[in-house]
């Protein structure tokens, strides 16, 4: 796959997500987390933790990483793996900022068992 | 060769010490059994008042656990008192029927709590305070409520009768001679540990002679005891007595094998009674015409005897000098020594009115003999250590009455002071834990910890009340590697720990978090899930008003004013003050239940009702419904104030005494909204039965005839605590203040996520209830930043929501989900 393959889709503007939160945006295979963290990076994961499926965009976030609110595993927003001594990951997707709009990658909307 | 046969009757500390000391110095030498008529393992006695106050359980208390019993080969018959020794078979024999040979016997039978011959002293419901059983049997006891009398207002008397108000009941005390604990205190310290007592809410009557005990009408049944009659004609109605007048040694059996008793046992100087082959140890004994009653000279005796036994013939007893404590929490006493008024001896007295603080010292040819100390006794160990040395303290007079922190002039340092007490100074009373066995034990084994030298060294492990000296013993080894206030760093975040940060925040007037990190040199950009809310709290609470609360350093619970569910739905509690409702409420919550198909409706632990498993978008809605009911949040998520759980009090109550609800709901109506290092739950109960369960809250109110039972530092969570008494006002207003005061001293100390019997058990109660009770100025300082920082807090966040604030948490950034189906 290529660059110019990827459809982006436009789902809002960076002011809509408050820096060091998160909001979700509703598919059909499932919610993602999409975060703005304070250096005002942007990135987009499933809205489900590795552990028990925790919403993460509930969770803290600091630097990269989000803690769920469940039982506190610290997911890297980078890789979306969580870190320490817990093991797993959940999705990431890519997504980016253009002109202050965000936007997501089509791939997102797949089911995770065809990404 | 066989080994030798120890038998010892009566198992309880002095015999425990001396078995302990023996095997250490002669392992294999005997053959060990013991008799004791209570049947148990050895335990420690001088803690039975915790356990009866309900700040330890049995199992805390024991010193021998039946594994002890088995390493050591011994053979322990539990329940076996001992009828009879014959002497010229060399062998004792119990009331069950079991007979034992010995060649070395000891006697440590102890005493027996002499009951007064009044008639009625024999009716049930008259109890004496000795054994676990007597604990048992007042506890008992005391869950029926009701009125105690406790016969003696010495160290036992006083212990039962804090343990029984603890539970509980209304106690009066009732003491013979002018003062309490006269032949321990002046009479000045005796006044003021009447004042002390009182102030717990028990009764205090002196020159007080008994005369009768009266018990109810024995056509009704077995006769219990109705009430206590005095000599002048009072009558006192009580549903027990504790009898505490005394001990007396408990002999007979010795003089019943025809040895020498007097007063106890005789023994000579090697603890041997007339009969070689048998050692008499313990309260039992006669040592050069005394007997004692207090552990210290106990533990001596037993190490003479487990060093006889062992052979060394040069071991010898002497009496000695001795310190009392009252173990009553809250109310700090000590003497020791010799403090009577004569004619060739000098004083130096010290009082301080305002932290009601006495201390006397006695002297005699610039000898110090005798000292009582009340309110602050932090010197006790070294004044006591001075008695016993007999030190010529005339270069120290100047300072003495100040303690060691000032001795010799200008030094004030207290490691410094602990680290000049010689090696033989005792620190731990309790135990007979000298100063050179502990920095020992921390030099060989390396000890770093408080539970390290509890462990090997028995230090600090029973009352604790040397746990302050033990660690000034670990700080002088260790410097400042040891210091266990300051150890723990918030998170890896940072080097800092809680405290330091707060104290930055006040001296800097930092005012953000980001300020805040870069300040203080955070190793991260932007901290964890740790540090974030106990920095957001700690400036909150700092600069209420003027710091803008950070939402995104919050936990999702209090950002969004529900608490999530495992499914990520939310659950909502709102307040219902005092846990009164009405049909209005029930109805607007049974609308919204059924308008937003919540699924679950339960009843809480806290007197309220939780809708569970709404849907996060439904949230602002839902809040709307029950706004407009007038209905605010329940906080039911905040690290703020929760329930105030109420009985009924006055307004039904057969019992009550005062309006606890309306209390109740006065204190929900006042503090609600206000944020605190962690949750906060409080409770008001209209009389001492108690039905709110106000001793097991982080504050609670006990209400009485007389006025208002503050307590605090309860726990009923992942711990299990009574709370402590604050003290005693009259009035519903001081009620409110006292309380807020505590709130405020609690928001301005107490660590993030540190409940409030964690954060007293840190500072002190006794600090604690020196600011916010005694000293009135400082009270009402609190208490008007307490309302100064609630004009901030107190709006609805549920209001405000419903409004629109904060509306991006509610809905989703977008909705793909048909988007894509659309594709
Ligand atoms: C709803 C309720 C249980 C019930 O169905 O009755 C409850 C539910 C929870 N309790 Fe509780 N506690 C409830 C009364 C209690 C009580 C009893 C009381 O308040 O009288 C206690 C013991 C007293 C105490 O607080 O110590 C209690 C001790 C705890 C603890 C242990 C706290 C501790 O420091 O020991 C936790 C864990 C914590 O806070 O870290 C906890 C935590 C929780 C949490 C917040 C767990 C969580 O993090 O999700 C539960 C949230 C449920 C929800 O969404 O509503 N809950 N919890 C009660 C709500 C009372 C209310 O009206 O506000
Ligand atoms: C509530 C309370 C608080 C106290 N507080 C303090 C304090 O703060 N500081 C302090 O220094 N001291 C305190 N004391 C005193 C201290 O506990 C005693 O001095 C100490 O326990 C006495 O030890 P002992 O071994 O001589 O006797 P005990 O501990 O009394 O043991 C005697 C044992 O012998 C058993 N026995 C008796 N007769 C027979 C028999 N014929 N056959 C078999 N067994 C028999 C008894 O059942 C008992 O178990 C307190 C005492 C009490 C009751
Ligand atoms: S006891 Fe409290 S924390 Fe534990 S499951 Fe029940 S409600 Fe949850
Ligand atoms: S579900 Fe996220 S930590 Fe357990």
């Amino acid at each position: 796959m290529t660059m110019m393959d990827t459809a982006w889709i436009d789902i809002g503007e960076l002011d809509d997500i408050p820096r060091e939160g998160a909001r979700i945006v509703r598919t059909a295979a499932g919610c993602l987390a999409v975060f703005r963290t304070a250096d005002d990076a942007i990135f987009a994961i499933d809205d489900k933790c590795p552990h028990k499926g925790g919403p993460l965009s509930e969770g803290i976030v600091h630097g990269h990483s989000v803690t769920c609110p469940l039982h506190n595993w610290v997911i890297s927003l980078d890789t979306g793996k969580a870190q320490g001594a817990d093991v797993g990951a959940t999705r990431s997707h890519r997504i980016k900022v253009e002109a202050g709009r965000i936007l997501l990658d089509a791939e997102a909307l797949l089911p995770a068992d065809d990404a | 060769m066989g080994k030798e046969k120890l038998v010892v009757v009566g198992n309880g500390m002095a015999p425990g010490r001396a078995l302990e000391k023996l095997f250490e110095l002669a392992p294999d030498a005997y053959d060990v059994t013991i008799f004791n008529a209570e049947p148990r393992v050895n335990y420690d006695r001088i803690m039975l008042s915790p356990v009866l106050s309900g700040e330890k359980t049995f199992e805390e208390i024991v010193i021998h656990g039946d594994g002890w019993y088995v390493k050591h080969d011994v053979t322990l018959y539990k329940g076996h008192k001992v009828v009879e020794i014959d002497r010229n078979a060399r062998t004792v024999t119990s009331a069950e029927g079991v007979t034992a040979a010995y060649d070395k016997l000891i006697i440590a039978t102890g005493s027996m709590p002499i009951v007064i011959p009044v008639p009625g002293h024999d009716l049930a419901g008259v109890l004496t305070y000795r054994d676990l059983d007597d604990v048992h049997a007042m506890l008992l006891a005391a869950k029926r409520g009701g009125r105690a009398v406790v016969i003696g207002g010495g160290l036992l008397g006083l212990e039962a009768a804090a343990g029984l108000r603890e539970q509980g009941m209304d106690v009066t005390v009732l003491h013979l001679m002018p003062t309490l604990m006269e032949r321990q205190l002046d009479p000045a310290a005796g006044h003021l540990l009447q004042k002390a007592v009182e102030a717990r809410g028990i009764r205090v009557i002196t020159r007080a002679n008994t005369k009768a005990i009266a018990g109810s009408d024995i056509r009704l049944g077995p006769a219990r005891v109705t009430a206590v009659e005095l000599e002048d004609g009072t009558t006192l109605a009580a549903d027990i007595v504790v009898m505490a007048v005394g001990i007396r040694p408990n002999a007979g059996l010795a003089k019943a094998a025809g040895l020498e008793v007097k007063r106890g046992v005789v023994v000579d100087e090697t603890m041997r009674t007339c009969d070689p082959a048998i050692f008499a140890l313990g309260e039992c004994a006669e040592a050069e015409g005394q007997v004692f009653g207090l552990v210290a000279p106990l533990y001596e005796m037993a190490n003479v005897v487990a060093a006889q036994l062992a052979g060394e013939n040069g071991a010898e007893f002497r009496g000695s000098a001795t310190a009392t404590k009252l173990k009553v929490t809250g109310i700090n006493l000590f003497s020791a020594g010799d403090f009577a008024d004569a004619k060739d001896r000098e004083e130096i007295v010290l009082r301080d009115a305002a932290r009601n603080v006495y201390k006397r010292l006695v002297l005699k040819d610039d000898k110090l003999i005798g000292a009582v100390l009340f309110g602050d006794t932090g010197d006790g160990a070294w004044f006591f250590d001075h008695i016993r040395r007999g030190t010529d303290i005339a270069a120290l007079r100047e300072t003495l009455i100040f303690g060691p922190a000032f001795a010799g002039g200008a030094n004030a340092d207290p490691t410094a002071a602990v680290a000049a007490l010689p090696d033989d100074a005792e620190i731990c009373g309790c135990n007979g834990v000298c100063k050179g066995r502990i920095t020992g034990a921390i030099e060989t084994l390396g000890l770093k910890t408080l539970d390290d030298v509890r462990a090997h060294t028995k230090a600090s492990a029973s009352c604790g009340s040397c746990t302050g000296l033990v660690e000034l013993l670990l700080k002088s080894k260790h410097g400042d590697a040891y210091n266990p206030a300051a150890v723990q760093p918030m998170c890896p975040c940072t080097d800092h720990g809680h405290d330091d940060v707060r104290r930055y925040i006040v001296a800097k007037g930092v005012k953000s978090i980001p300020a805040l990190m870069q300040a203080l040199e955070w190793k991260t950009s932007s901290g964890c899930a740790k540090c974030r809310p106990a920095l957001n709290y700690y400036l909150l609470a700092t600069w209420p008003g003027e710091y803008v609360d950070d939402n995104q350093s919050r936990y999702i619970n209090e950002r969004v004013h529900a608490n999530i569910q495992k499914d990520g739905t939310f659950s909502v509690v709102p307040r219902m003050w005092g846990g009164m409702t009405s049909a209005s409420e029930l109805r607007a919550i049974a609308d919204v239940v059924d308008k937003f198909k919540i699924p679950s409706v339960k009843v809480t632990g806290g007197q309220r009702i939780d809708m569970l498993g709404v849907r996060k978008q439904d949230l602002p809605a839902v809040w709307a419904d029950l706004n407009k009911a007038g209905m605010v949040s329940g906080a039911a998520y905040a690290k703020g104030l929760r329930t105030v759980k109420t009985c009924v009090g006055t307004d039904w109550c057969r019992f009550g005494t005062q309006d606890s609800t309306g209390l109740g709901i006065k204190i929900e109506k006042f503090m609600w909204g206000s944020w605190t290092p962690a949750k906060v739950k409080m409770a008001v109960s209209g009389c001492p039965r108690n039905c709110a369960e106000a001793t097991c809250k982080d504050v609670g109110v006990i209400c009485v005839e007389s006025g208002y039972d503050i307590h605090f530092a309860g726990a009923a969570g992942l711990d299990i605590k009574g709370t402590e008494v604050l003290g005693h006002v009259s009035t519903e207003a001081e009620t409110i203040e006292v309380i807020a005061a505590l709130v405020q001293l609690y928001r301005e100390q107490g660590r993030y996520l540190e409940r409030i019997y964690k954060w007293a058990k840190r500072v002190g109660i006794d600090t604690i209830r020196a600011q916010v009770l005694d000293d009135v100025e400082r009270r009402r300082v609190l208490y008007d930043r307490f309302v100064h920082s609630q004009k901030f807090t107190q709006i609805d966040p549920w209001a405000e929501r419903a409004a629109g604030k904060d509306a991006h948490e509610f809905r989703p950034l977008a909705d793909l989900a048909r988007a894509e189906a659309a594709e």
